[in-house]
């Protein structure tokens, strides 16, 4: 991806955001996720241990990109879980579904129609960080909120 | 019959269950060459080569199951043809062998072979065992197979185990994007082929009883979905409703049902359904991942795991949903349990910290044991024989991860070859007594 590009776009679509205002459908989407990430602070939130609670920062970063989502309704997102690899595979998609709906519900809570969410869970199949280590393992343990279009 | 060579067996190998640790002393069989009446040539090889690659497979497989000590095809004295049927006892007492595997390929006119394999006592000189098989040359590793099963049922009481395949998720790639395909081979690992082409993330192939059909997970882009594939047409569809997060599929012993869970609204249950996917039925609804189901071989229990209480532990309920106990009271997690084929005891990957373990257990929840030591074992399946598991062992550094097979007896586990990675293992009932 261009990097000028993108950026060029995505201050195009600042200032166009600062009106509620529909999306164009046609946006590229790695331009539509920077500017979801630009204006949620991240796409993606972390866990503690095998838990799906929601802390205080997951809950700010969850409440921008409800607005977001919001002001996008055209778009679809696809709420992704993740375990880290410490539990076994078949339990794992069990705790990847448990935190991606636990997101799911704090952003029909903060207003997203349910139609607009869809939920995937990964399991421990997709690992963001290699390694056995606490560090990497907590990279691990995330919901991904993927803007589908 | 072979009361003197049981017996021996007995007093080496009939330590108590809670014992087991190391390993009892295998029993010593020789497998030297198998001679041919007529060197003739073949598609695979001549017959005098065949004949010593049979008794390489026969050994490898007596060898792999930590039950038997393996003579030759190296090392030993071959012989000839006609003393196939009549061994020279007295050269073979003064080795370590308690037990002899003989027998001969033979070409016959219609292209194919003659192979026979007989099993016997050393000591008493009596015949324990003899097979022959009528085979096209290519399928001269199957007749080995079956020898081997032969011999090894006999001598230990188990059912055999060789004449199997393994079903397993080949991975390849880098950690952060594997690509995962659906992978079967024979139980040695030969004739391995792959079943889908790795474009989508497939999980937990699980064979039906017949050996002829595979369920398993797969991602796709609509999110996850539980496919059957037939093995003969390498048609695949889809079990269940769109939209379900179903995973850890499981057949019913008779072949008919399904058991897995499905995830919904954060709760994870056990649920049955027909082996089309018609008619799901849920069997569980306390709040917590309840995972991992597995039939008891009567089919009139399921084990399965649950963080109900906590951490996850093993529970035991009746086929319908009714009667859920925990069996599991260790001061660590229990997870992936499968129920033996005998019936007597129950497989479960043990959680300790980051450290995964396979160990066994009775259905009552006594006499558990850990049966590996690495850093991650987890995903056991059992062979036929009730006695042997296949897992997958991750590496702590590099996270690769490799299939291993292992005796519940004791013993070293031994890697199994495979062309990449592998993760869930699944081993087949023996063919033969599948599609009974």
């Amino acid at each position: 991806m261009n990097g000028r590009i993108v950026m060029a776009a995505l201050a195009a679509l600042l200032t166009a955001a600062a009106q509620p205002m529909p999306m164009p459908v046609a946006v590229d989407p790695a331009v539509l996720r920077a500017e979801f990430v630009a204006r949620s602070g991240s796409d993606t939130i972390f866990f503690a241990g095998d838990s799906h609670g929601l802390d205080q920062a997951a809950r700010a970063t969850l409440t921008a990109q409800a607005r977001w989502l919001r002001m996008n309704p055209q778009v679809r997102a696809s709420i992704e879980g993740h375990a880290d690899p410490r539990r076994t595979r078949e339990y794992s998609l069990g705790v990847g579904e448990r935190r991606a709906n636990a997101v799911r519900d704090y952003l029909i809570a903060a207003g997203i129609p349910p139609g607009q969410l869809d939920l995937v869970s990964w399991g421990k199949e997709r690992p963001v960080a290699t390694g056995a280590s606490e560090g990497a393992w907590a990279l691990n343990r995330r919901v991904v909120t993927v803007l589908k279009r | 019959m072979m009361a003197r060579l049981l017996f021996w067996l007995i007093a080496a190998l009939g330590t108590p269950a809670a014992a087991q640790v190391p390993a009892p002393e295998p029993v010593t069989i020789a497998v030297p060459p198998l001679p041919t009446p007529t060197v003739t040539r073949t598609a695979e090889g001549d017959t005098a080569t065949i004949g010593r690659r049979i008794a390489e497979v026969i050994a490898a497989d007596l060898g792999s199951t930590g039950r038997l000590r393996t003579l030759g095809p190296d090392g030993v004295r071959a012989y000839a043809f006609p003393e196939a049927t009549g061994p020279q006892f007295h050269l073979w007492r003064a080795t370590a062998a308690k037990a002899l595997v003989s027998g001969f390929v033979e070409a016959r006119s219609d292209k194919r072979l003659t192979v026979a394999c007989y099993l016997f006592d050393v000591t008493t000189g009596r015949e324990l065992a003899r097979q022959g098989f009528v085979v096209a040359p290519p399928d001269w590793r199957r007749a080995a197979h079956r020898c081997a099963d032969s011999a090894y049922a006999k001598l230990t009481g188990n059912r055999a185990l060789f004449d199997t395949s393994i079903a397993y998720v080949a991975e390849s790639g880098p950690i952060t994007a594997r690509v995962k395909r659906i992978a079967v081979m024979d139980s040695d690992g030969s004739n391995h082929r792959y079943l889908t082409a790795g474009e989508s993330t497939v999980l937990t192939p699980r064979f039906a009883p017949r050996g002829d059909r595979l369920v398993y997970m797969v991602f796709t882009a609509g999110g996850t979905s539980l496919q059957l594939l037939d093995l003969a047409s390498q048609q695949s569809r889809a079990l269940l409703p769109g939209g379900a997060i179903a995973f850890a599929p499981r057949f019913s012993p008779d072949g008919r049902k399904l058991v897995f869970a499905m995830a919904s609204a954060g709760n994870t249950d056990i649920y049955v359904a027909g082996a089309d996917g018609g008619g799901v039925t849920r069997l569980t609804t306390m709040p917590g991942i309840d995972t991992s189901p597995s039939f008891s071989p009567d089919g009139l229990k399921i084990v399965f795991e649950s963080d109900r209480s906590g951490g996850q532990q093993l529970y035991v309920m009746n086929a319908d949903g009714s009667d859920q106990r925990r069996i599991s009271f260790g001061n660590w997690r229990y997870a992936s349990p499968v129920w033996s084929p005998r019936g007597d005891l129950i497989a479960f990957t043990r959680i300790t910290g980051p450290n995964l373990a396979i160990g066994v257990l009775s259905p009552a929840g006594t006499d558990e044991r850990v049966v590996t030591n690495a850093w991650q074992d987890e995903g056991p399946s059992w062979a036929s024989s009730g006695e042997n598991l296949v897992f997958h062992r991750t590496d702590p550094a590099s996270g690769r991860t490799a299939l291993y097979t292992t005796s519940i007896q004791g013993g070293a586990a031994r890697r199994l070859a495979t062309p990449q990675d592998g993760t869930d293992a699944d081993w087949s009932a023996v063919e033969e007594e599948a599609r009974r």
